[in-house]
């Protein structure tokens, strides 16, 4: 039915990070997310909006309310132009890290929502793409 | 940069954490406590987290990291107060904080810290305080 | 059709100079069709109010319900669906309130100046309206509705599943009946939620009332104990009937060092043992 305003924040400090967290809070609580569902949403983006920054050299994380016409949700979506993920599916294993981190980034902000898209070429970049519907 | 204050109360550095902390406020908070635990010989941290709404794995790193260094100075740390939100998010994150000692208010934790010297110092503590550790898996 | 705007002035005019006839005879109309489940005055009160919200919206200039102008009324209408909604009348009910303005406007008409080709060409553009009117108020009943419903089912949730003080430091969810996942994961966020509120450090989790396990809810009561510790509480399970046993096996589902108790007593006495409490240990004593 209705794709609302995107909003944009500009990732490229630490301090950006903690404003992604407070946008995605501040819509998640606006589209009536459950208490729960805030959580896992804030706690993937803070996971994802690291990465763009600490892997992708910074970027952009923009987002939107979204609704299907039965429920309404929102999209992040975190792109960079950095140097792209080679080998994707290792990526996305529990435990793999190159940073140095857990290694629970992609894994774990993937079992956090309910929609998780990644495109990524090497040397061009990366976007991910995440939804979480209300319930 | 914003600082969290590590406040002292008897035998225990008492840190309260009100703020959405940046990455380097963290890693920060995890240098002063080093410090102070040295500076005031301390043997007890008590890190309360119900102000935060989010712990992130950078967060539980940070988190697992002071506890370790804290153990080699000889000053065991209690994380407490963490919100049911909170908890769930990182069970699902697949974060489960090995190593670190939870309480559910600074009061249990304070408890928990006794008996925990208790035990240290040669089971000479009271048998009322003899409960068993509760610690994260 | 929609409404020309000196039809609609037209209309207003109508509406101010017969409000009183209208009103009652409106009023007269509904109470029929409900028989005598509102009094008459209440009714009346809202026929009049109603009444206002058309005559405003046609000053207005309102050609259509969706306009600006009838903005007024669309909130009556919504206001009025969810009331009745909530009184139990039927969504029919509801919008023949509505649609029986119809039947006041024609009888003032009626009496006026008879039924010529005119007077009934701008009595069916007014009908549509009103029929439109009606509509709007049967979507948004069953909006109010479905809402109603909504609530209820979340209340019957919570009643189903109460986390209960047991001992000083201990509470306890007995689980009865079916659980699925959404229901499961409500009553795990409450059991936290609960540990927090009391400063409980044990809590037990009773399943002797479930019937079947099946994976998804074995894995929400694990997690919901992994959750429990990294907050400093500890989880016992008790009541696992033989056959939920045998699936729990069966599906590989690993409770690891979880401690489970066949009877809610004696998880209770297992916990107040571990917390060296002095009631746990009498009985041993005497016997």
């Amino acid at each position: 039915m209705t794709g609302g305003a995107a909003e944009r924040v500009a990732v490229a400090t630490d301090q950006d990070v903690v404003r992604v967290r407070q946008l995605v809070r501040t819509v998640a609580v606006a589209v009536k997310l459950s208490l729960v569902d805030q959580t896992k949403l804030v706690t993937a983006a803070s996971e994802l909006a690291r990465n763009t920054l600490v892997y992708g050299g910074g970027g952009t994380v923009e987002v939107t309310r979204v609704d299907n016409g039965r429920r309404s949700g929102i999209r992040i979506v975190f792109a960079d132009k950095g140097p792209g993920i080679p080998d994707l599916d290792l990526a996305l294993t529990d435990g793999y890290t190159t940073g140095g981190g857990l290694g629970l980034g992609l894994s774990g902000a993937r079992r956090l929502v309910d929609e998780f898209d990644i495109e990524t070429a090497v040397g061009e970049g990366t976007t991910i793409s995440v939804t979480k519907w209300c319930r | 940069m914003e600082r969290v204050p590590v406040l002292k109360i008897g035998d225990i550095l008492l840190v309260s954490i009100q703020i959405d902390m940046e990455d380097q406020v963290a890693l920060q908070l995890q240098e002063d406590l080093a410090d102070r635990i040295v500076a005031t010989g301390c043997h007890g941290v008590i890190i309360d987290i119900s102000a935060l709404d989010i712990v992130d794995s950078f967060v539980g790193r940070t988190l697992a990291t002071i506890a370790s260094i804290s153990r080699v100075l000889d000053a065991e740390t209690v994380v407490v107060g963490m919100r049911p939100a909170v908890a769930i998010t990182l069970v699902e994150l697949g974060l489960s904080l090995p190593g670190i000692r939870t309480a559910l208010n600074v009061d249990l934790g304070m408890e928990l810290l006794a008996a925990a010297r208790a035990e240290a110092e040669g089971g000479a503590g009271h048998e009322d305080t003899d409960e068993p550790a509760v610690t994260a898996p | 059709m929609a409404l020309s705007s000196d039809r609609s002035g037209r209309f207003a005019d109508l509406l101010k100079g017969h409000e009183d006839a209208i009103v009652a005879s409106w009023t007269d109309a509904v109470a029929a069709s409900l028989r005598g489940r509102l009094s008459q005055a209440e009714l009346y009160r809202q026929a009049s109010e109603l009444q206002r919200g058309f005559q405003a919206a046609f000053d207005g200039g309102a050609q259509d319900l969706e306009d600006d102008a009838a903005a007024e009324l669309r909130a009556q209408l919504s206001e009025l669906s969810s009331t009745r909604a909530r009184q139990g009348f039927t969504a029919n009910e509801t919008a023949v309130s509505v649609f029986t303005l119809k039947d006041a406007v024609l009888r003032v008409l009626d009496e006026g100046e008879g039924a010529d080709a005119a007077v009934l060409r701008e009595y069916v553009a007014f009908s549509s309206f009103v029929d439109r009117a009606g509509l709007f108020t049967f979507d948004s009943y069953t909006r109010a509705r479905e809402e109603l419903i909504a609530d209820q089912a979340e209340q019957l949730l919570e009643l189903s599943t109460p986390v209960v003080k047991l001992w000083e430091g201990v509470v306890a969810v007995p689980l009865v009946g079916t659980l699925d996942s959404a229901r499961a994961q409500v009553v795990m966020e409450r059991l936290l939620e609960t540990l927090v509120e009391t400063g409980s450090p044990y809590a037990i989790i009773d399943i002797t009332g479930v019937p079947a396990v099946d994976t998804q809810v074995a894995q929400h009561i694990l997690k919901t104990v992994v959750a429990a510790r990294l907050m400093g509480a500890d989880c016992i399970i008790s009541g696992i009937r033989p056959q939920i046993a045998q699936t729990i096996v069966a599906l590989g589902i690993e409770f690891g060092d979880i401690a489970t108790k066949s009877s809610l007593a004696d998880a209770l006495r297992h916990v107040l043992r571990m917390t060296g409490d002095k009631v746990a240990q009498k009985p041993r004593r005497e016997g």
